[in-house]
């Protein structure tokens, strides 16, 4: 273990730990935006500059090692001077209309310039206007918001293993672009939009942003319905709604997800085709009619005791699903058991 | 799974997929394959089709659909033949292995070539990867499942992996991706003919009076059904009454129209669901649930990992299941209290010795940390057991199953010459009750459709995204082509998910001879041209 002193808090760190993993366990907080924790350091944003005792220029905390006996300040002067001068030219080309931009109030951009203080900036950029890719079913790409931090880049080469899309041309033209720069929907993309919830700022944005502001919502920890994954995420909840899903950092997802779990796991339960009362098929005409839940389960009840008690249990039989919690299947197997007297319970696992 | 996602994907030099297409089916697990492979993993996928994971794999084998056992039985036969098998883990952990190398011996890289359809250089290839690997899982669906001989094919792959020792310990390991978000859940809660919770045996005296005790009631002790025979009962009157939870039998099920004179038979049948499904209108009476957006409760994983599941919202007019099922239990007789969910888990804990350490109260605490807790855990300290069978296999010596090769029972014909697959792609989710409501996601598919070999289709006159037939003797469907090489010649695959030309009215009734699995993988087919104008196209 190395010793490491991170504004005045000491640490003891495994050898090759970086400045921020050690910052990190000092519970000091150093200001990142292009890290990705389990990712070999981008190192190209040049917000976690840090200074180190005895050291000429300042470093990159999130790609430098510490050393045994590092003194390391992360708010001295030269570090506070060098973030505002990179936020300064950030915002240089960066459109500046953040009352319309769906990442308001969640923009680590906007966050750090309110940090810093960076009102106003002293360059200005050629600020080339460029076009809004919104082809993509799911999510805009607007590079006009875009600060070149490729962690949507990082995303999807390392993490998803996709590679959809890199960077392409240079200077102020530098974008974020699909192969060949064709529209979104035409690339291999799956659409699991991993790389949008990477970004920083509002370039990379669900459409479903549109329907809430991030400080509108209650967000509720649970498990994805679909495959067996069982991937981890925030559902967003706005007014007895739920509007977006959030990755969580899940055992099995490691904060992932894919375009069902994302962009199609809850708006089939708040759609208008949902039964919401008991209905019973009148037989005559062949129709369902709505019915009171005590007629519902009465019905249900006397009919199953009727086959029960005439044919013996074995004549019963009750399903489960194999998509429900286990709460539920385990009751509805007690029920099978102990109310219809059968053992003719099963699941779908073969179908 | 014996293992988990993550070691068998950060902890492997080599990984085989056998029958599985995680990019599509688990794209989160599919995800860390790939990265697996960036970070220098070997791939062997064995699969008839060409997959995206299959074009980075090192070895492809695209055996003949129904062909797993042989391909087994080959790798094992290259293992003994090489030196490759693990003596001292075969010494002391296993049993049977002499059976068993008996059988493999004939299984010559050369004869299983010719069964698999394959290249016998490269399944020498394959063998020698896995075994000479550190630390490699076999990962293997439902391409391995169903199938006639799926139990067998099952059983080849744990062979395979006791074999050479390769179970255990971490990043290796016999590990079946679960399709359904709860499945592996289902199984373990007892949703089952013949076990309780836990795989607690009904047959077994000691567990019966276990449960008659715990529920203070007597029961039935006659071993049940399974759902795939039910049908079979329904239609010869022995069943009379189903209550069916969230099922929608005749979109998932093979043989649809069997399905729908099995449901029609009977004397009541009553549906909870969310939706109006196909199956909810043969009911007698519809009772609306609730999805998981609106109760507390747990999903189990396929590393059987347990984990949380809570309520966010609230859709007036339905109950919560288990309360529904209470009152159901209340009517009949059985004096069932209504439970919280976390009253239920209790209850599970108290009869489930694998379950006995979990409850909602411990799933939600800090020590747990949102990581779930995997079974076997035993008792409160017990800090769950992400991998099995570590030192000791869970009956004590790990059995080599003799699994002998047998053809399926569906082979091409003159009538019906192609071979067809079904499974599932990365849109879509099973019967779509989900993803169907999904506009975007049918904005990008939208129907149903079948992929075709180039040659096959060119030897039809079927051009790309043309209407055609497919007709087993089960049943005819329309569908479009989607004509590309990812097929061999003679072989076909469809996706299971649409309503419109659905592939399971195609799929016969033979099951596999243990697990009553559908042979959902294996089915003889004609494809023709279709009449755009017919009623069939007009869905």
């Amino acid at each position: 273990m190395i010793n490491v002193t991170i504004d005045g808090i000491k640490v003891q760190v495994e050898p090759g730990a970086t400045i921020l993993q050690a910052a990190e366990k000092a519970g000091v907080e150093i200001p990142t935006l292009c890290y990705i924790k389990d990712l070999f350091p981008e190192a190209s944003c040049r917000m976690c500059m840090v200074e180190i005792q005895g050291m000429p220029k300042l470093v990159t905390a999130c790609s430098f090692p510490a050393a045994d006996g590092n003194v390391v300040f992360t708010k001295s002067k030269r570090v506070i001077e060098s973030r505002k001068g990179i936020l300064e030219l950030l915002m240089s080309n960066h459109k500046t209309n953040c009352f319309a931009c769906p990442a308001n109030g969640d923009c680590k951009l906007q966050k750090y310039c309110w940090d810093y203080g960076v009102k106003e900036y002293s360059t200005e950029g050629e600020r080339v206007d460029k076009p809004i890719d919104t082809t993509n079913k799911f999510f805009n790409y607007d590079p006009n918001l875009c600060i070149l931090c490729h962690r949507c880049v990082n995303t999807c080469h390392k993490l998803v293993g996709r590679g959809a899309i890199d960077t392409t041309r240079r200077g102020f033209a530098s974008k974020i672009s699909t192969t060949f720069d064709v529209d979104w929907i035409d690339t291999n993309c799956e659409s699991c939009g991993n790389c949008v919830q990477a970004c920083p700022t509002g370039a990379l944005s669900m459409k479903k942003r549109s329907l809430y502001r991030p400080w509108e919502v209650e967000k509720v920890l649970t498990t994805c319905p679909h495959c067996a994954t069982g991937c981890q995420y925030y559902v967003y909840v706005k007014d007895n709604k739920v509007v977006d899903v959030e990755a969580a950092d899940g055992p099995s997802n490691r904060g992932l997800l894919c375009v069902k779990g994302r962009s199609a796991s809850f708006d089939f339960a708040q759609c208008d085709d949902r039964l919401k009362t008991p209905l019973i098929k009148n037989h005559e005409t062949g129709e369902f009619e709505e019915a009171t839940w005590d007629e519902a389960l009465d019905l249900v009840a006397s009919k199953f005791t009727e086959i029960r008690d005439q044919f013996g249990g074995e004549a019963l039989a009750g399903f489960a699903c194999s998509r429900s919690t286990n709460e539920d299947i385990y009751m509805l197997q007690k029920m099978v058991r102990t109310a219809f007297k059968s053992n003719n319970t099963d699941n779908c696992a073969r179908v | 799974m014996t293992n988990t996602i993550f070691d068998i994907t950060h902890d492997s030099d080599a990984i085989m997929l056998v029958g599985s297409n995680p990019e599509v089916a688990h794209p989160v697990i599919g995800m860390q394959v790939r990265q697996a492979v960036a970070r220098g993993a070997r791939l062997v996928v064995v699969d008839p089709r060409i997959t995206d994971l299959a074009k980075k794999a090192e070895v492809h084998l695209r055996v003949k659909p129904g062909t797993n056992v042989a391909f087994a039985n080959g790798m094992m036969h290259i293992f003994i033949r090489d030196g490759l098998v693990d003596e001292e883990f075969v010494k002391t952990r296993t049993e049977g292995f002499e059976e068993l190398a008996a059988i493999v011996k004939d299984y010559t890289p050369e004869k299983v070539a010719e069964i698999c359809e394959i290249d016998p250089d490269d399944l020498v290839k394959a063998a020698h990867i896995y075994a000479e690997a550190d630390r490699a899982p076999i990962m293997y669906c439902l391409g391995v499942t169903e199938h006639h001989t799926g139990t067998e094919g099952v059983m080849s792959m744990s062979n395979m992996a006791m074999m050479v020792g390769k179970i255990g310990k971490a990043g290796c390991g016999v590990n079946p991706i679960r399709g359904q978000n709860n499945v592996q859940g289902a199984c373990d809660m007892g949703a089952s003919p013949v076990d309780f919770t836990g795989y607690q045996k009904v047959a077994n005296p000691d567990v019966m009076a276990k449960f008659e005790k715990a529920w203070g009631t007597e029961l039935n002790h006659k071993p049940g059904r399974m759902a795939t025979e039910c049908f079979h009962d329904m239609i010869d009157g022995k069943i009379k009454g189903l209550f069916i939870f969230g099922e929608d039998p005749i979109v998932t099920d093979p043989d649809t129209n069997h399905v729908i004179k099995a449901l029609t038979s009977l004397d009541f049948l009553v549906v909870d669901e969310l939706f109006m499904t196909e199956t909810a209108k043969y009911a007698d009476v519809i009772l609306p649930g609730r999805s998981y957006l609106e109760k507390e409760g747990t999903f189990s994983n396929t590393e059987r990992r347990v984990q949380r599941v809570r309520k966010a919202i609230t859709i007036p007019g339905t109950k919560p299941d288990t309360e529904i099922f209470s009152l159901i239990m209340q009517r009949m007789g059985y004096n069932q209290p209504i439970l919280t969910p976390a009253e239920i888990m209790d209850e599970i804990a108290s009869v489930t010795p694998s379950f006995a350490g979990i409850s909602h109260e411990r799933l939600d605490s800090a020590e747990v940390g949102g990581r779930g807790l995997q079974w076997p855990c035993t008792s409160k300290e017990h800090p769950g057991t992400p991998i099995m069978h570590v030192g000791k296999f869970s009956r004590g010596l790990g059995y080599f199953y003799p699994a002998k090769y047998q053809p399926s029972t569906q082979q091409a014909s003159e009538e019906y010459p192609l071979i067809m697959m079904t499974g599932r792609i990365l849109y879509h989710y099973n019967a779509v009750a989900m993803t169907g409501k999904q506009p975007e996601i049918n904005e990008i598919a939208p129907r149903s459709f079948i992929e075709l070999n180039t040659e096959d289709a060119a030897r039809l006159g079927i051009a790309d995204g043309d209407r055609v037939y497919v007709s087993s003797p089960k049943g005819k469907i329309a569908s479009y082509a989607d004509v590309s090489d990812k097929c061999k010649p003679g072989q076909c695959w469809m996706p299971f998910h649409f309503l419109d030309g659905n592939s399971n009215w195609l799929i016969g009734d033979h099951l596999d001879d243990f697990s009553k699995t559908p042979e959902y993988k294996v089915t003889a087919v004609r494809v023709e041209k279709a009449d755009y104008e017919c009623e069939l196209c007009q869905y």
